[in-house]
């Protein structure tokens, strides 16, 4: 009874594929042709006989306290198994990515609208939901904190030219949401003059709205009751055994009875990092004894997970006249809502980086996270450094405007490379190609001008909605470049697992590569089974459902799994490839220095010899499992923020090029171009695809993407009205994929995914401002921001 | 929840008639968003699918008599000839898929402001044929309103088909939305010019509690085009007309400020997507006198 009848990533012969392709090729992923067919299993299709569904009733209070809970009505409904709250929760109340502090469910308070406060498993969706209706809970409604900088007590920004904006006491005026107080971490980097002058100085005030991840596949998953006491938790997520350790401690189990598989998972891009109904579910399951499945639908996703963190920043930068940067002053206000989650790192990442490529020899950056009775922020793809590149970059254009340089020429003249020091001390030991980056975008032609000849809506800001043809348009092209670290930071003992077999299947050799790493749709499967034929000389490579009966693989997100889980892969075939050649000497009888593994044989090209491994091995099985880590960060100091804190760097830049109807405030992004970095791209198609991704999703929040908060509460929980680019709003590419290796990676591979996300919303936005003359210090640009209405 | 499925028009009203409290669903595409979000629980659903007649439409007596399941992509497709503004208004709704199961009855019945075929049946001067086993009548289009999604059909009634003249001058329809498709109206505006008669229609979307009329613009434009002679001489309207024309639109709209956008903004799109209508409408009838159509 332990198995669902309908497990998303299926047997492992669906990952297997007939598949070929090492790495560098554009391998084809396992699951393609499924997920095209529309016959992948998400989570969201888990399915077993006997089973019940569960449903979670929410505060609809930003902030309250509870009085009293009464679920009587609930449990009486004829259907219901089980009505659950705080009490039942059997370990542990509370948890977090990085500081428990967030309820399984509601204690006595509610911190934001959409805080889980009880659970209810019927034999009926429909049932559980009613009877969640007739959960009374008793709400004393608090005032809510909004504001970041109002919850830390500091004081808002009104004058732009007011260069003091430091805030070193914390008043905490403002309510404290959690027994520290306000502030979850305030970051600092302090390097060179303390009070630096300059020629020219420009400051600018941004503000950046509350992304939404927006992946297509709701929460969701199904908890088995296991006979031995524990549970079996088949769930969409993006880290298997950050999940399992809160599980346990919630449900006051030990690892080996909570036992977690991946179930299909429909995009995540930092939105599933944090639990959503995990633990819910298993709580259920414990208590029914019977297997639970929950499913959110769109709107309670919204409430669901995370977001990323609204930004409002302050920057300054000064230059000598002929435009090198003398310093940069930036305090940056992430507001993280009611709960950490990880906001610690995303401020570590908005602050060591912050300034962005450049080199500037006096650097003073505050940046702090807050909490509020916002939505909860975390992990999105970008992670703490899209927010401050719109600011950063759009410095950079405010710069060379009052130099009158052109501002691809500004960025050159200060971009960093190999060798140069970062604002946290550390020099970069591998190629940093910003200039360039640059230069191949100004080299690409640009987009014929728009109406020539007959219009063609589509065109047109505002596509076939048919209001302008022509009219009021104007074209701009802007330019920004961006970085981001690969793979966690700041002294994480950052790791991954796998476990490699090699062994005969039907006559022909067969690996096995077991990780538990999430794939979320990014084509890791492809990257495992690719590395695998590569180091092992064989075709058929089955992916193993990913699971937690393997050690930890780590996170997917930080775009680091095809750095350190492929790291981990490429490990382990050697050690299995190590035992393969070892035999096939034994075998010969002696040594052979350039013995090596091809076309499923084992082959040498000084001697012949050619001992096919489905003779090598008969009925043996060869496998091996290890632990592989990149080289070790270090923790920044708390004062000054200098330390080797990132591992490794990803660049990558691009060039929008838009058409903006003045008038109406509508804007059409006519060609985006992007160059990057990759180091070695392991599978160039799912390169672009990851370039083209990320580039889309920047372009949204440049333009349309915002969660809208009203008094903390969310006002747009749709895709009706949370929107996302269509094919009309997300214009053909022009990308260059560049691969520097880097020395210390594995292939000499970057992490791809995030980069292209970052540096194309503030292109968009340049471009936009190069169109208008407007200053735009927000992003998503509206049309009122335009026509100023 | 029970499912009513008449296979006969009469058999359509007669389970309305049964079952006031029934909700009919033809291309369900707002039917079923409604469902799934669990913000309608309805005792009764009618499926009107199987009613093949409200499939079909026909010209007669100078107009078209469009059937109330005829979707979207049909109207695109076989009508955008003789129904152009209803025509350039469903291009502009939802996705292809959208398109293929959306019909205008649909928009009427749900009635919200933000419909986007409305501008277009309001400035084309349409009428609403609603029957039930009491009998059938027509509403006027400027009757058809009467709240936020809110009409003046009773309990009893369902739909039959939308009666829409033939065009005698051109049309325009433009839409507001913050993404380039896919999107609810911010604002939308619709135009027929109809030298037949001499007049103008107009009609606004997503700008008031319902949509609407701007009466005052089409009188002042009827009226100019009437004493300048330019019905006739078809000579360039005068800046100062087109801009005029513009104000009184925005005038005639009465918007909230909600996610979708303000109403300051609202107002002033108005005002710009009624002098960009009125300019393409205005020389495509110019163009429609040299071409001797």
């Amino acid at each position: 009874m332990s198995t669902p009848t309908r497990t998303p990533t299926g047997a492992p012969e669906h990952l297997t594929g007939p598949g070929s392709g090492g790495v560098g090729d554009d391998a084809q992923r396992p699951d393609g042709v499924l997920k095209v067919r529309g016959e992948f299993a998400y989570g969201s299709d888990l399915w077993m006989e006997d089973m019940l569904w569960g449903v979670t009733l929410r505060s609809p209070h930003p902030y309250a306290r509870i009085r009293s809970v009464d679920t009587s009505a609930a449990l009486a409904t004829p259907g219901v198994s089980a009505v659950l709250t705080a009490d039942d929760v059997p370990g542990e109340k509370v948890y977090g990515l990085e500081l428990a502090d967030q309820p399984v469910l509601a204690l006595d308070v509610v911190r934001y609208q959409g805080e889980p406060v009880a659970l209810v498993a019927a034999d009926h969706p429909e049932t559980a939901r009613l009877a969640a209706s007739r959960i009374h809970v008793d709400y004393d409604v608090l005032e809510p904190v909004t504001d970041a900088r109002t919850a830390l007590g500091h004081p808002t920004w009104n004058q732009v030219h007011d260069s003091t904006a430091e805030v070193t006491e914390l008043s905490r005026e403002s309510a404290h949401l959690h027994p520290e107080g306000n502030l979850v971490r305030h970051l600092k980097v302090r390097t060179g003059d303390p009070a630096p002058t300059a020629d020219v100085v420009v400051v600018g005030e941004y503000e950046v709205g509350m992304q939404d991840q927006a992946f297509l596949g709701p929460e969701s998953g199904l908890a088995v009751p296991a006979e031995d006491g524990g549970v079996e938790l088949h769930v969409a997520t993006q880290w298997l055994h950050v999940d399992q350790k809160q599980i346990c401690s919630a449900l006051a189990l030990p690892p080996e009875q909570v036992r977690l598989t991946l179930a299909g998972v429909g995009g995540a891009f930092g939105g599933r990092e944090d639990l959503s109904m995990h633990v819910h579910a298993c709580l259920l399951a414990l208590r029914t004894g019977r297997p639970v499945k929950m499913s959110y639908n769109r709107e309670e996703s919204f409430f669901g997970h995370v977001h990323r963190h609204p930004a409002t920043m302050r920057y300054e930068h000064g230059a000598t006249r002929d435009g090198e940067l003398v310093y940069v002053k930036a305090a940056i206000y992430f507001d993280g809502g009611a709960y950490a989650s990880s906001t610690p790192a995303v401020v570590g990442n908005g602050g060591t980086m912050g300034i962005g490529p450049y080199v500037v020899p006096n650097v003073h950056v505050d940046c702090y996270g807050a909490y509020t009775n916002n939505p909860p922020c975390g992990a999105m793809r970008g992670f703490g450094s899209v927010q401050t590149a719109f600011a950063y970059e759009s410095q950079m254009d405010a710069l060379a405007a009052e130099l009158g340089m052109d501002p691809v020429e500004l960025r050159c003249r200060n971009a960093m490379e190999e060798g140069s020091a970062t604002p946290t001390g550390q020099v970069i030991d591998s190629p940093a190609p910003v200039a360039e980056l640059l230069r191949r975008l100004e080299a690409m032609p640009l987009p014929a001008a728009s109406g020539d000849g007959e219009v063609d809506l589509r065109d047109m800001p505002g596509g076939v909605s048919n209001t302008t043809h022509g009219e009021g348009v104007r074209r701009g092209v802007g330019y920004a470049v961006a970085y981001k670290n690969v793979a966690f930071s700041e002294g994480y003992d950052d790791h991954s697992t796998a476990r490699v077999r090699l062994e005969v299947v039907g006559g022909e050799p067969t690996a096995t590569v077991h990780t538990a790493a999430a794939e979320v749709g990014q084509g890791l499967v492809t990257v495992e089974q690719q590395i695998a034929r590569t180091e092992l000389g064989v075709e058929r490579v089955v992916v193993h459902p990913k699971d937690t009966s393997v050690g930890s693989a780590g996170s997917t997100s930080a775009s680091r799994q095809t750095y350190v889980t492929g790291g981990a892969v490429k490990a382990a075939c050697e050690k299995v490839r190590e035992q393969v050649l070892a035999r096939a000497e034994r075998l010969v009888g002696r040594t052979v220095p350039d013995l090596r593994l091809a076309g499923g044989s084992v082959v040498s090209d000084s001697e012949d010899i050619t001992v096919p491994l489905a003779d090598l091995l008969g009925d043996d099985v060869l496998e091996a499992t290890l632990e592989w880590r990149h080289r070790p960060t270090e923790a920044i100091d708390p004062e000054t923020g200098q330390g080797f804190a990132h591992v490794q760097y990803a660049f990558s830049a691009h060039r929008a090029v838009v058409d903006v109807d003045t008038e109406l405030g509508l804007v059409k992004v006519v060609e985006m171009a992007c160059t990057q970095d990759v180091g070695k791209a392991i599978n160039p198609q799912a390169v672009v695809g990851q370039i083209q991704g990320g580039t889309a999703q920047g372009l949204g929040l440049a333009v349309m993407e915002e969660i809208l908060i009203k008094d903390g509460k969310v006002r747009n929980p749709s895709f009706t009205d949370y929107l996302i680019p269509t094919i009309l709003d997300m214009p053909p590419m022009r990308i260059e994929v560049l691969e520097y290796a880097d020395p210390h990676a594995p292939y000499g591979l970057r992490g791809v995914g995030e980069a292209p996300n970052i540096s194309s919303g503030p292109a968009v936005l340049a471009a936009i401002r190069a169109a208008t003359g407007l200053p735009l210090t927000r992003v998503p640009v509206r049309p009122e921001h335009i026509t100023g209405t | 929840m029970d499912f009513l499925q008449p296979a006969t028009w009469a058999e359509a009203l007669e389970a309305k008639a049964a079952h006031p409290d029934a909700v009919p669903i033809a291309g369900g595409t707002d039917v079923m968003v409604g469902l799934n979000f669990g913000h309608l629980r309805p005792a009764r659903l009618l499926d009107l699918t199987r009613v093949a007649d409200l499939r079909d439409w026909q010209v007669a007596d100078g107009a078209v008599r469009l059937g109330a399941a005829v979707s979207y992509a049909r109207v695109i497709s076989e009508l955008g000839d003789r129904l152009p503004g209803l025509a350039m208004a469903s291009r502009t709704i939802g996705s292809p898929q959208i398109r293929n199961r959306g019909t205008v009855a649909g928009n009427l019945a749900t009635a919200s402001p933000a419909g986007d075929a409305h501008p277009a049946l309001l400035a084309a001067g349409a009428g609403v044929e609603v029957a039930s086993a009491r009998g059938t009548r027509r509403i006027p289009i400027d009757d058809f309103y009467t709240g936020v999604k809110r009409n003046a059909m009773d309990d009893d009634e369902l739909i039959a088909a939308v009666h829409v003249a033939l065009p005698s001058g051109p049309q325009q329809y433009s839409k507001i939305g913050t993404r380039n498709a896919m999107v609810i109206a911010v604002a939308a505006f619709g135009l027929a010019l109809h030298p037949d008669r001499r007049a103008v229609g107009t009609g606004i979307g997503s700008a008031a509690p319902t949509p609407r009329r701007a009466p005052a613009a089409e009188e002042f434009l009827a009226g100019e085009l009437d004493s300048s002679g330019l019905w006739e001489s078809r000579a360039e309207l005068p800046e100062a007309t087109i801009a005029r024309f513009g104000e009184l639109v925005a005038a005639a709209a009465a918007p909230i400020d909600d996610v979708r956008g303000s109403a300051r903004y609202r107002v002033h799109a108005l005002s710009v997507m009624a002098r960009r209508a009125l300019t393409w409408a205005w020389a495509d009838y110019r163009n429609s006198a040299n071409q001797g159509a």
